[in-house]
């Protein structure tokens, strides 16, 4: 009586779970959606002439698509050298903040002691600082040290601004690989510094790269420290320029405003999806292969 | 660098990671550049002109301008530099601050009175020439003027009409308004109930940032708020003429329901696409919005341009476009002939074309350019003379009353949330213990 009883209870519960699985999916397409929805939006604004743009009734797809956004973006701002602006700073500094980050970061993990708990919770309290408390003291420090309208300046401000975020990440990085895999290594004859480059460091890669994903769109996406700290026009990043399409009382130039914000957005992007596998491979799949 | 990575091995232990992370960024600073204002070379100065320009043809013609200076002075050169309205303060204030300030500033007059009252911005009044002074009108001078000394040269000015769609005014048989006879604000009114209908509102006031607006149209009932006393202090008042026009958008929203309720929250280019399906028949804009009109109109979209409603006069506010020279700028008046051959008459001319504005210079303003009736710049253009500095943009402690107590208070105001009362309170007796902490 058990095995039918227990194949009715299963075919009862299949479509439950059909259905469970449908609104999953369901409820992940629409928070895609949600995701998307800026950045589609931008997508389409780029590339309509300015009568589209004005529309009680918007569409997605554009009437009669048009490149001359793009054309008056480049025509009218200096986007290309901003954004290699933008491109050393952001890459720069993500460099930085790993190397500065990832052997604090396993210091903090694996040599518990009330100093490392309490640079971990300053490292967390110190996120809860807003901008506007810290960029007139920075601003002066920087002045003093003559680091103001300087990339080097700028680049510092950015190393120390994502470094605490970029610790606690690789510091929770570093505690997920077992400690058992260095000691096994210790046992086979690894001195200290081959444990940590032929076995913890490959381990490591993931959440490296993760990091200084973060660290690097970061930078890349900051506008005030730019604004304030860069003086030079041809030392602007790209978020800066951006405000050039700006008018006052909140009028833009729309249509060239979304075509050049459009370019911005594509690094990110571009340098997602070109890591992504390397982060969601995760850690546990290196760890086996250890 | 990355031969340091292994510092935390045994031997090297914290103090070499330390040692490694101070380091680091002291190399990355070696690598980078630092700057300041471009030096003299071989006798040469280059000044920095910071402009605000924003919209295409405006930045072409100041670097059009900029490059015919430049042919013409091999001696004195000049560099633009772009800067962004929404950001200038901010961006003004910590070059100030750090020693590197543009030499040249485009801002504008509501902007200056803390970088004037802090000695950011040379006193221009030993170095205009002649032809300039007598070229712009006393009451624009004043729009740049504090404490009896010129910080800002006015050059543009914008002001506030409304823009109206034709065809609705038409069927409903109003009488058009000119420069010459506006309608009064009870005309204006009347107008705008009178075309409400359906689902269409007879006005749109696109009010996301109401006090410059309020403040600047009350001028024509006679409204100041900021009333100066003998003593040379500064007091605000909300007195009947300050406020009518408040009360008139009030009523409008709340009352007669002959305004859209869901503008009060909206920047002037929001309304523009409800204006183009005619969901309203008038919206109050500065005069350049002609130029968002006439990209984005459907074709054949009929539109026009009617004068400011008045009061007891015509008069209204504004904060006209200003140039400056830092204090620190050693080379002034090399600056002050580049600003007077950037506003000379044609030149002016050029610059209120290109920002779809109004030059302040009266043998510039006399061009018939700025007189054709194209995009209705003719309108525009007879509205000059009723233009004042707007009373409060001098005042010190004027931008922190406006963003902390005038803009929410009107906002709430304008949408039912509070009565008068309320909003004089916040106005009169909250502003004024903001004001006297400017004026101790």
């Amino acid at each position: 009586m058990s095995r039918p009883t227990g194949h009715r209870a299963a075919a009862r519960g299949r479509p439950q779970r059909t259905a469970g699985r449908v609104a999953q999916y369901a409820a992940l397409l629409a928070y895609l959606l949600f995701l998307a929805f800026p950045f589609l939006w931008l997508l389409s604004t780029a590339f309509k002439p300015p009568r589209e743009l004005a529309r009680v009734h918007p569409t997605w797809i554009p009437d009669a698509p048009t490149l001359e956004n793009f054309r008056s973006a480049f025509d009218e701002q200096p986007l290309l050298p901003a954004a290699a602006n933008s491109l050393f700073a952001a890459a720069v500094s993500a460099v930085l903040a790993m190397v500065l980050a990832t052997p604090t970061a396993y210091v903090l993990a694996r040599h518990r002691s009330r100093f490392s708990h309490a640079a971990t919770g300053w490292v967390v309290i110190s996120q809860a600082f807003p901008l506007v408390l810290v960029i007139i003291p920075l601003f002066l420090i920087l002045k003093n040290l003559q680091l103001v309208d300087s990339r080097g300046g700028l680049i510092l401000v950015y190393v120390v601004w994502s470094l605490p975020f970029a610790l606690w990440m690789l510091t929770g990085y570093v505690r997920a690989v077992p400690p058992e895999l260095e000691e096994a290594a210790a046992v086979d004859g690894a001195g200290r510094l081959r444990t940590l480059v032929s076995v913890t460091a490959p381990l490591l890669v993931p959440g490296i790269v993760a990091t200084a994903l973060f660290a690097f769109i970061t930078a890349w996406n900051e506008f005030f420290f730019a604004l304030v700290l860069l003086k030079s026009p041809g030392k602007q990043t790209l978020p800066v320029v951006l405000t050039h399409f700006l008018g006052s009382e909140g009028v833009a130039d729309l249509g060239p405003l979304a075509a050049a914000a459009l370019l911005a957005t594509l690094p990110g992007l571009v340098l997602f999806a070109a890591v992504q596998r390397r982060i969601t491979g995760g850690m546990l799949a290196g760890a086996v292969k250890g | 660098m990355r031969r340091q990575l292994p510092a935390s091995r045994p031997g090297i232990g914290r103090r070499g990671l330390l040692a490694a992370a101070a380091a680091l960024p002291a190399a990355a600073l070696s690598a980078g550049c630092s700057g300041g204002p471009p030096p003299a070379r071989g006798g040469r100065i280059t000044l920095r002109f910071q402009s605000l320009a924003w919209q295409r043809d405006s930045v072409r013609t100041n670097k059009r301008l900029v490059a015919e200076w430049n042919a013409r002075h091999p001696d004195v050169q000049v560099a633009y530099v772009q800067g962004a309205w929404p950001t200038v303060h901010d961006q003004l204030l910590t070059s100030f601050e750090g020693g590197e300030a543009p030499d040249i500033i485009h801002d504008a007059s509501d902007d200056l009175a803390e970088f004037a009252y802090g000695g950011d911005l040379a006193d221009l009044t030993p170095l205009l020439p002649d032809r300039l002074r007598r070229d712009i009108p006393r009451q624009s001078w004043a729009a740049g003027t504090f404490d009896g000394r010129i910080h800002g040269i006015p050059f543009l000015q914008e002001p506030r009409v409304l823009i109206a769609n034709r065809a609705l005014l038409r069927r409903s048989k109003v009488r058009l308004p000119e420069p010459e006879h506006p309608w009064t604000w009870d005309e204006f009114a009347a107008t705008a109930r009178r075309l409400t209908r359906g689902s269409t509102y007879g006005v749109a006031w696109p009010l996301k940032e109401p006090v410059s607006v309020t403040l600047d149209l009350a001028l024509s009932t006679g409204g100041r708020v900021f009333h100066r006393r003998p003593d040379g202090r500064t007091e605000i008042r909300f007195d009947a003429a300050d406020q009518v026009v408040p009360r008139l958008i009030h009523d409008q929203v709340n009352v007669d329901r002959s305004a859209a309720r869901s503008t009060l929250g909206m920047g002037g280019s929001d309304t523009l696409p409800g204006f183009f399906a005619g969901r309203y028949a008038m919206v109050p804009l500065g005069f350049s919005y002609r130029q968002q009109i006439v990209q984005q109109a459907p074709r054949g979209f009929d539109w026009t341009v009617l004068p400011a409603p008045k009061g007891t006069t015509s008069d209204q506010g504004v904060s006209p476009q200003t140039l400056s020279v830092a204090e620190r700028c050693p080379h002034k008046e090399e600056a002050m002939a580049f600003i007077d051959f950037l506003l000379s008459p044609p030149n002016m001319v050029r610059l209120a074309l290109g920002d779809w504005l109004l030059p302040t210079g009266q043998k510039a303003l006399a061009d018939p350019a700025l007189r054709v009736a194209r995009h209705d710049r003719a309108t525009g253009t007879a509205l000059a003379g009723s233009l004042r500095p707007a009373p409060a943009q001098s005042v010190r402690g004027y931008p922190e009353w406006k963003d902390k107590l005038a803009t929410p208070g009107l906002q709430e105001y304008f949408s039912g949330g509070i009565d008068e009362k309320t909003l004089r309170g916040r106005l009169v007796d909250d502003g004024n213990l903001v004001l006297a902490r400017y004026q101790r």
